[in-house]
């Protein structure tokens, strides 16, 4: 184990291609992981950080490709790597698990073949032993009697089943890092609850790293240690948790923290406006000039529709994308 | 024991009250009868009393499954209840009481997604106009002015009349499904998640909208959601369903101050907090299969605070416990005051 992070994103771009048109749905994104740490990417739809896990895990597809920047994972530059190696990587080294397991598991294939595949394509396994790893697996994300549930159908499993199927999928080899993106939100609650301590569990049992992506500040803040904020394919925002519930420092941030109606907050406050962030958020072919946001910035200046921020780092180890940060 | 909520709704109803619904089930048949075996039901809402005030918003929580949404389909006639009454503003309307139209002058409904509850081939003048024509008014003026109107309350331009739903972003949508909701000025409207769809930079703006709207029109609400925070914003009282039923109700404070069911506490605890990697009362497991009820209480096999009594029938009663404070659970008195983990700073 050396000193060095486990993923390192420079600069990276990712180009949508409209009708011949490139333009860049993500830009100039940066951030570390390091071994066994878990970090957050909130956002809200469109603002590229989706897009940046399929790029972390080789899985974009026309009309998306990555544009510049490297990825560096344990050293090695993966951003160019030929599908072979990348396949051998997937699923071994980096995993993911998706949002909608309906959608993301094989219909037709039973759920232990699924999670045995795993074993047999990436640890040459034969399909005896990996069938029985698979129960293994399927204990290990605690779902009840599962030598009898590997033969079931992902059809006959319930949603927050299914998305501990896809949980046994992603970590049956162990990986260093594992892409969460949005794994609850199609979840009820306390279904979620459960997915997420199974989730910080494992992963601190296993060392595995974790990149968590959700368009829920509270639930991101609740479960990683930092927290990096992106708006219309800019990451305008990194911070430790707590930091950015306590003292955001980009007007965005800030806008998304005062505008939700915090569980507690009328029990202790009163019944408050919710202070609300005008305007919509840009589509990828409109991005505005200068910063991003300052269309619905509050406290936006000539400069700020002229002039891009570069990032600033904060004293408190984070930095923001801003000309006037708070 | 004090009377049971039902009970105590039906035997005062007050001036003020402007929907209430009484004992209220609704049972799907599921196959079976004749040679099939015995006919199955499916019991999706099972005996709900609830009773709405002028002027207030009443929260409706529960996980997908517990009936909310057939209670709301029920309550503005597009399901059909097996049994129970629910009387619309001083109007029994369960069975024939009241034709389709007048109950739709009364209660309408905002839906959750604005994308799929838009016709894209309809401007929105003419989705505005089909419910007023329908209901009467087909003067080009009036028709003109209360579509303006309405526009303009809903924070839209008149010029936004012309337009089609796709040129419109997903919170203007909305503004257009509520528009849409309010033309024929109803007393009562429910929403269904109204925010759940939209991105988080523009809940606020709808979340403010509503509340604007309930003030100046004297609206009452009936508000499905999920996300507690802003079933806390937004709500006077609150009812918390399970498996159909009512487990718990009071009014919002006593609900997110006090809460007595273990599910509320459940529930409650379940929401991240951004200030605490940990989390308070846990509880496993999934919702069962409606169709294979838990005996006795319906929550006790998830239960941290079940006990041999809460297995066996009857179902608990909706007990009151303080003002307006009804709670479905047996052990209620036994189980200690919460110590709720809500969030603790911020």
């Amino acid at each position: 184990m050396s000193g060095q992070p486990l993923l390192e994103v420079e600069n990276l771009r990712i180009d949508l291609d409209i009708g011949g048109t490139r333009f860049a749905a993500v830009q100039d994104v940066s951030f570390t992981i390091n071994r066994g740490e878990t970090m957050g990417l909130v956002g809200e739809s469109g603002c590229g950080k989706s897009i940046t896990a399929l790029a972390l895990i080789g899985l974009l597809r026309h009309p998306l490709k990555i544009g510049g920047g490297t990825i560096r994972f344990d050293g090695h530059e993966i951003q160019n790597l030929p599908a072979s190696e990348m396949r051998g990587l997937r699923g071994s080294r980096i995993a993911m698990i998706f949002q909608e397991p309906m959608t993301a598991l094989n219909p037709l294939s039973p759920v232990g073949r699924q999670i045995a595949e795993m074993f047999v394509l990436h640890k040459g396994a034969s399909w005896k032993e990996a069938e029985s790893l698979a129960v293994d697996a399927l204990a290990s994300v605690r779902v009840p009697a599962p030598e009898r549930r590997v033969k079931d159908y992902p059809h006959q499993l319930s949603g927050g089943m299914r998305q501990r199927v896809m949980i046994a999928i992603a970590l049956a080899c162990g990986p260093d890092l594992l892409l969460a993106d949005e794994p609850t939100t199609a979840l009820d609650v306390t279904v979620q609850a459960e997915i997420l301590d199974l989730i910080r569990e494992l992963s601190a049992a296993k060392g595995t790293a974790v990149l968590m992506i959700s368009h829920d500040l509270g639930l991101i803040a609740n479960m990683c240690r930092r927290v990096g904020v992106m708006y219309a394919g800019k990451l305008v925002e990194e911070r430790a948790a707590e930091d950015v519930f306590r003292s955001p420092s980009h007007p965005y941030t800030g806008g998304l923290v005062a505008s939700l109606p915090l569980l507690g907050a009328r029990a202790r406050h009163g019944r408050k406006r919710l202070r609300e962030i005008s305007g919509v958020v840009p589509p990828v072919s409109a991005f505005p000039k200068g910063c991003r946001f300052n269309p619905r910035c509050h406290a936006s200046t000539d400069r700020c529709r002229a002039e891009d921020p570069v990032v600033t780092a904060l004293p408190d180890g984070g930095f923001v994308r801003c000309h006037y940060h708070e | 024991m004090e009377a049971s909520y039902g009970a105590i709704i039906m035997n005062n109803p007050s001036a003020d009250t402007i929907l209430r619904v009484e004992d209220l089930a609704v049972h799907f048949p599921l196959g079976g009868g004749l040679f099939g075996g015995p006919r199955r039901y499916l019991h999706a809402v099972d005996g709900v009393d609830l009773e709405l005030k002028q002027g207030e918003c009443l929260g409706l929580v529960g996980e997908s499954g517990c009936g909310k949404s057939t209670l709301a389909l029920t309550i503005l006639g597009l399901q059909e209840p097996t049994r129970g009454r629910i009387v619309l503003a001083g109007h029994e309307v369960s069975g024939d009481g009241m034709d389709r139209k007048a109950r739709a002058r009364i209660a309408q409904m905002v839906f959750q997604d604005p994308y799929s509850s838009l016709n894209p081939r309809q401007t929105v003048r003419r989705t505005l106009e089909a419910p007023l024509r329908l209901h009467g008014i087909t003067t080009a003026s009036e028709i003109d002015e209360r579509i303006t109107e309405m526009l303009g309350r809903v924070g839209l331009r008149p010029d936004h009349a012309e337009r089609y739903p796709h040129e419109f972003s997903g919170g203007q949508r909305q503004r257009i499904g509520i528009a849409r909701a309010l033309i024929l000025e109803p007393k009562i409207i429910i929403l269904d998640e109204p925010v759940s769809a939209l991105d988080v930079s523009i809940r606020a703006q709808i979340i403010n909208l509503l509340l604007e709207l309930k003030e100046t029109l004297g609206l009452s609400y009936i508000m499905i959601s999920h996300d507690l925070g802003v079933v806390e914003h937004m709500s006077d009282t609150v009812a918390v369903m399970y498996l159909g039923r009512i487990v718990e109700t009071g009014g919002w404070q006593s609900i997110f101050t006090n809460p007595r069911h273990p599910y509320t506490r459940a529930l409650i605890s379940a929401i991240p907090d951004p200030f605490k990697r940990s989390r308070g009362d846990k509880i496993t497991g999934e919702i069962p299969n409606p169709l294979d009820m838990p005996s006795g209480c319906g929550f006790h096999p998830r239960c941290p605070e079940a006990r041999d009594i809460c297995r066996v029938p009857p179902v608990p009663e909706l007990e009151k416990i303080g003002a307006s404070h009804f709670v479905r659970c047996r052990r209620v008195r036994e189980i200690a005051a919460p110590d709720v983990p809500l969030a603790t700073t911020g």
